[in-house]
């Protein structure tokens, strides 16, 4: 069996002190789709953050795809990593649509022939070709949040990591960017409150609590189980 | 929310928006140069000139009121500093009066540095109102960057815009915000309120600045500048750039 992500004894403490993770195990095999649950502050992506070395952990291992994440591997494994940020005003940096979506590609060292092949690939797969020229401060938040798929896509991610994918969203812009998510065929982690996003997209679900997986199983199971939900702030 | 005080007038289409960045950004610098280094004496020239900028604006079907709304913001700055050069400069007096007991003189020479400013404020001020209004700012930082400015200037001119209008945003909120709690404070009251907004506004700037920082490692920045695409000169822009600079020569060279 092939594993996209491997935790081992993950624990991490911001600089303030604060605990953030404590003591992650949890493998995630090629090809599936997670979801990451808990309350506010339970340090889900915390916890993403590490998927791709932005930050590292103070104890305990992570292994993606096989390879331990240190310095020598980033650059390999931040390309087969795509992580999409919660908020597109973080995501998308560049002037304009293109630039961002070429940043991840021209960063890998694609040609200016092939960046522009992958830019145009990307966009037309989140449905937003012809958006190259535009500035994002003149797109809405639904367009924002298509872009940053598009911004990873580019980049060929074997692994999908997004955070709080619909946060935002009116229920329109919700449905189609959960259509979205759901034609892109690789290992997909999804951080969520949203418990129909969560079933709609995810095959496992894991809850985190004060950094701490709280329950980890197949999602009709979780979500069946209203006393874990309301005990952990995802029900009421 | 939708923020046009940048590149408001960058879509139109115009023989002067379709040139390359490059082109405009070297025929008004050396335009610029060209009105600086004349002489006020020579004083035909700058009626040509104004001349020339005036036809380059009509062909880019710029609003006239909006360039003219444009220069009346910088204007007044430049008034401010000449209008004492017409006072204080020694030299052949041509007109004297008497405010509240001071003699105040005005001096041949101190009115020649003061058109002469005038004169080369405007112009100035024109031409770069053409090349902002009629270039989009990403494809002007492209043409700079191709141009040969740093990558470091052109990545932070580059988050500027990009940010502006986020930070534009973020400022109206705490404005609201601010607004539908106090009723009637005092003057006071609305100063401290102010510096806390400031405050929160730089803390907020920092904390976003570090989660953007984090979005660029995760596609693999390094810490090095790249860029793809690249900009193609046009026989447009030859002509234009010919054109423009044997016309900016004859004016500043002809023997009047």
């Amino acid at each position: 069996m092939n594993y996209a992500i491997e935790l081992q004894g993950l624990s991490f403490r911001y600089p303030d002190g604060q605990q953030a993770l404590k003591g992650i195990d949890l493998v995630v095999p090629s090809g599936q789709t997670v979801a990451l649950m808990g309350p506010n502050g339970a340090g889900k992506s915390t916890l993403l953050l590490h998927l791709n070395g932005v930050i590292q952990g103070t104890n305990g291992a992570v292994k993606v795809l096989g390879l331990p994440v240190e310095k020598k591997n980033l650059k390999w494994i931040r390309s087969k990593v795509g992580l999409v940020f919660q908020n597109p005003d973080d995501q998308l940096f560049s002037p304009t649509v293109f630039e961002d979506v070429a940043f991840g590609p021209v960063n890998m060292g694609c040609s200016p022939k092939e960046t522009q092949e992958r830019v145009s690939r990307a966009l037309e797969s989140v449905g937003m070709a012809g958006y190259e020229r535009r500035s994002p401060h003149h797109l809405s938040i639904g367009e924002k949040k298509r872009i940053s798929i598009a911004t990873v896509l580019a980049m060929d991610p074997e692994i999908l990591v997004v955070d709080e994918p619909t946060s935002n969203l009116d229920p329109r812009a919700k449905w189609a960017f959960i259509e979205l998510l759901r034609t892109l065929r690789m290992t997909q982690i999804i951080t969520s409150h949203d418990l129909e996003v969560v079933k709609t997209l995810c095959a496992r679900s894991i809850i985190l609590d004060r950094g701490e997986i709280a329950a980890d199983g197949p999602t009709e199971r979780i979500l069946a189980d209203e006393k874990l939900l309301r005990t952990h702030g995802l029900a009421i | 929310m939708n923020h046009n005080f940048i590149d408001r007038y960058a879509g139109i289409d115009s023989l002067i928006h379709r040139l390359d960045p490059r082109t405009k950004l070297v025929t008004t610098l050396g335009f610029v140069l060209a009105v600086n280094l004349t002489p006020i004496q020579r004083w035909p020239a700058f009626a040509l000139y104004f001349a020339l900028i005036a036809v380059v604006i009509g062909l880019s079907r710029l609003p006239i009121l909006f360039v003219l709304r444009r220069s009346l913001v910088i204007i007044p700055f430049v008034f401010f500093i000449a209008v004492f050069n017409l006072f204080f400069k020694q030299g052949e007096q041509m007109a004297g009066f008497d405010v509240f007991g001071w003699h105040l003189s005005i001096t041949r020479e101190g009115l020649d540095i003061f058109s002469s400013v005038m004169a080369k404020a405007c112009l100035s001020i024109l031409g770069l109102i053409l090349l902002s209004s009629t270039t989009a700012l990403p494809r002007l930082l492209k043409g700079l960057e191709q141009l040969g400015l740093p990558r470091v200037l052109v990545m932070i001119l580059s988050f500027m815009y990009r940010y502006l209008f986020v930070l534009a945003d973020e400022v109206l909120r705490m404005k609201q915000a601010r607004d539908s709690r106090s009723f009637g404070a005092r003057r006071m009251g609305q100063i401290k309120t102010v510096g806390n907004m400031i405050g929160t506004l730089f803390i907020r700037s920092y904390e976003r600045a570090e989660r953007v920082y984090a979005a660029m490692l995760a596609r693999g920045f390094e810490g090095r500048m790249v860029t793809s695409s690249r900009l193609r000169l046009r026989l447009a822009d030859v002509h234009y750039a010919a054109t423009f600079s044997i016309a900016v020569l004859a004016i500043a060279l002809f023997p009047y």
